[in-house]
């Protein structure tokens, strides 16, 4: 089997992490070899983070290099746009609507990319494209600590893993008191 | 079983099953999180040094004392251990010590960029490298087994993508530790380096890298893998990964031990490929001994760079450049026009950001140091002039004042980073007499790293309460007279500090003491803009806080854009409120 290569990415912050540790530990129960590969420290603080999820027969680098995933999760729309080079021809794009203006633009002169520019250079660059409401589906949930749960769910959809392992990644993660909105934060990305 | 570890749990994993009983460091990215995960182990002793030479002279304590040592540090804290490092390989140990030395090609969190084979090289000891979580882990135990039987320190370098990267480890059990209390081996020809002592250990070094080259020829991580002898690719560490996936058919050999190299068996490698390639990140270490082995090495460093970490598309990119491979992979020319960046900077409410706001104010020459105020170096802070090592901000200072400008120039250093290595220029300043003010901003925890707690938060690594190192009992004591403590979140008592210290022109301590935002229990009510009042005059945005944002509101006489507060991000500190001079910012009524 081809090795499947995943890139999540974010802002400092919104649970890049916590949904790439999920994603890595579904590929081990679905019955890959797994590397994960993530950078720590400075640019945690509010910065652009990416980390990177491959699952394969064998699969040798924590990393892959631009024009090389095959699907980017991207937790906002202009870092959606930041890493796409990452993203190869035939790639699937999932992009939360959420938009996180960094400091250039709040208080600075530049101009946060317009929806039609995004867009324009997702369809472009990928296979296929969505851009979800995974804050606005967690926060009907309750909480907008769960977007990063709604998207792995709408990511599963287009992945050959039952649903049931990643139901039980979520449990074995997830404080006991929150399972049970993450299962529902995760069927609501399912249903994106 | 099999789990998924980081390079650092892995490593923190192979302590506990080697039967490490002592283990020390001082957070570094990327290898803080070692001893975060040793910590977890009842069986091991473990604990924050002040700094990583402190924490390798302990470690070293340990293994004389017959023990199990490990000591790890970021690639930079070698550079301060290096002293220990020096005479620990000389003196060898009754017990046995692993160095672990995180190396971070591409400085995703540090200064400068260094290749610490070198040391290995240099303080005649041996190095082993892992390629994954799996042999992170099983190294500690193969470098503790090389410490006791070739009596040396053993160096274990990763990198920051081996530290940061998780992979399945197969998990074993713990081996039994020497933790039982011997009589001291009183042994002073050994270990202690006077220097007719230490000439009579030389030779013995010279003798142990002989023998530990012979041993590196049987290492069993120093292996071939064949496959296609057209092509031959020498790799070791993390690049060895990216190698596989770049050249799938080539033969390898692996170099699971970089210092001392294996002659006859790259000898032999060689001799049985067409051509030989070398896949190493940063410096041609392997190349060159390749080279004076007299190896024709036909692409190395001429292609693979120097600089950076590598990923599967450089070395894929570069091996094509070389004519090693047909094709590359082709990325997409997506036209995203130009992106805004959004680079890490200080939390909204951090406390350091009022001081700098206050430096600037007063047009000083500003040495800092290293920590998250490291983000004050860029916009739309921009008030640092110089930033080198751990340390080095109060030495520069006094330099800068002693030599003469037209300015003052001042120390800004955390409290953690003071502990650390602020302490002898401290004493400079005042034994030889400069009008230099040095700065703590103390926010009680080693922040950037991940809040791990330091001599004067009152607690240690393994939780228990402890003594709280006092900064300005320890000024009094060098002998300040000017010593003050101010709220930095108080803008008028910050400036009056300030301006009090430097005008005493005497050498000068002045202590800027407020929490990191992570230390609040809750967060403190946040504040808004009143938008009828504001009239778009700008100095609250020179404060350079995340939270406070242009509106969409403009004021009609100016064509300014008013301003706001984002209300996720604001902390609550209240320092914007104390810059508007329109009385224009409140605290949000609850």
């Amino acid at each position: 089997m081809k090795t499947t290569n995943f890139a999540l990415v974010g802002v400092g912050g919104q649970g890049v992490l916590l949904a790439s540790d999920v994603l890595a530990e579904v590929g081990v129960k679905a019955g890959f070899d797994v590397k994960k590969s993530e950078v720590h420290g400075m640019a945690q603080r509010g910065g652009s983070v990416l980390s990177q999820v491959r699952w394969g027969d064998k699969v040798y680098a924590p990393l892959v290099g631009k024009g090389e995933v095959d699907y980017l999760v991207s937790f906002e729309l202009l870092e959606g746009l930041r890493w796409l080079q990452f993203l190869n021809k035939e790639g699937i794009a999932i992009v939360n609507d959420q938009r996180l203006p960094p400091l250039a633009v709040s208080s600075g002169g530049m101009e946060y990319p317009a929806q039609e520019q995004i867009e324009k250079a997702l369809s472009e660059a990928s296979r296929e494209y969505h851009i979800v409401p995974a804050l606005a589906r967690a926060q009907e949930l309750g909480t907008e600590r769960a977007t990063n749960v709604v998207l792995m769910g709408a990511l599963s959809k287009y992945l050959d893993v039952s649903e049931e392992h990643w139901l039980k990644v979520i449990e074995e993660r997830v404080p006991k008191k929150y399972v049970e909105l993450n299962r529902k934060a995760f069927a609501a990305g399912r249903g994106l | 079983m099999k789990v998924l570890l980081s390079g650092n749990e892995a490593v923190a994993r192979g302590a506990y099953e080697s039967g490490v009983v002592f283990a020390s460091a001082y957070p570094g990215t990327p290898t803080t999180e070692i001893l975060e995960n040793i910590v977890q182990y009842d069986e091991i002793y473990a604990e924050w040094s002040p700094n990583e030479k402190v924490a390798l002279d302990a470690a070293i304590g340990a293994a004389y004392a017959g023990k199990r040592a490990l000591a790890a540090m970021k690639h930079v804290g070698l550079n301060v251990a290096a002293e220990a490092l020096f005479y620990s390989s000389h003196t060898g140990f009754d017990g046995a010590l692993v160095i672990v030395s995180g190396d971070d090609p591409g400085m995703h969190s540090s200064q400068n960029e260094q290749d610490n084979r070198h040391y290995a090289k240099f303080a005649k000891v041996p190095m082993l490298e892992p390629t994954d979580s799996q042999e992170a882990k099983d190294f500690v135990g193969s470098a503790l087994d090389i410490s006791e039987e070739f009596d040396t320190p053993v160096l274990l370098r990763l990198s920051t993508r081996i530290c940061h990267s998780s992979a399945l480890v197969e998990l074993g059990e713990r081996k039994a530790a020497k933790d039982e209390r011997k009589p001291f081996v009183h042994n002073p020809m050994k270990y202690s380096m006077i220097p007719g002592f230490a000439r009579r250990r030389h030779p013995v070094m010279e003798q142990r890298l002989k023998d530990l080259a012979e041993y590196a020829e049987t290492f069993p991580y120093n292996k071939v893998e064949w496959g296609d002898r057209s092509l031959g690719v020498v790799a070791n560490g993390v690049a060895y990964q990216y190698a596989r996936e770049v050249f799938p058919e080539a033969s390898f050999l692996r170099l699971g031990m970089s210092w001392p190299l294996p002659e006859k068996l790259i000898r032999d490698f060689g001799s049985q490929v067409d051509k030989v390639v070398v896949v190493e990140e940063l410096d041609p270490f392997l190349e060159e001994h390749l080279k004076i082995m007299g190896i024709e090495v036909a692409v190395g460093k001429e292609f693979f760079p120097i600089l950076d970490e590598f990923n599967p598309g450089i070395v894929r990119d570069a091996a094509y450049e070389a004519g090693l491979v047909e094709e590359t992979v082709e990325v997409q020319k997506v036209d995203t026009g130009e992106l805004p960046p959004r680079p890490p900077v200080l939390c909204a409410g951090c406390p350091h950001r009022p001081v700098y706001y206050m430096l600037k104010k007063y047009g000083l020459v500003v040495n800092s140091d290293i920590g998250c105020y490291a983000l004050a170096v860029l916009p739309p802070i921009a008030t640092t002039d110089t930033l080198g090592c751990m340390g080095a901000s109060i030495g520069v200072a006094h330099g800068i004042n002693k030599a003469g400008v037209e300015e003052r120039a001042v120390a800004t250093i955390g409290d953690s980073t003071l502990w650390h290595a602020g302490m002898p220029g401290l004493l400079n300043v005042v034994y030889n007499k400069s009008n230099t003010v040095t700065i703590i901003l103390d926010n009680l925890t080693t922040a950037m790293t991940g809040h791990q707690p330091h001599p004067s938060t009152g607690r240690t690594l393994k939780g228990e309460e402890t003594v709280k190192a006092d900064f300005e009992a320890l000024a009094r004591a060098m002998g300040y007279e000017e010593v003050r403590t101010v709220d930095p979140l108080n803008l008028k008592e910050l400036e009056e500090g300030l301006k009090a210290s430097l005008d005493s022109d005497q050498p000068a301590v002045l202590v800027t003491r407020s929490p990191c935002i992570f230390l609040y229990d809750e967060r403190p009510p946040i504040y808004e803009v009143d938008l009828e009042r504001c009239n778009a005059c700008g100095r609250c945005f020179e404060i350079g806080c995340p939270a406070i944002i242009r509106s969409d509101e403009i004021h009609e006489k100016s064509g300014e854009a008013k301003a706001e507060i984002n209300s996720i991000l604001c902390f609550g500190c209240d320092v914007c409120e104390q810059v508007c001079a329109r009385d224009a910012i409140h605290k949000v009524e609850e």
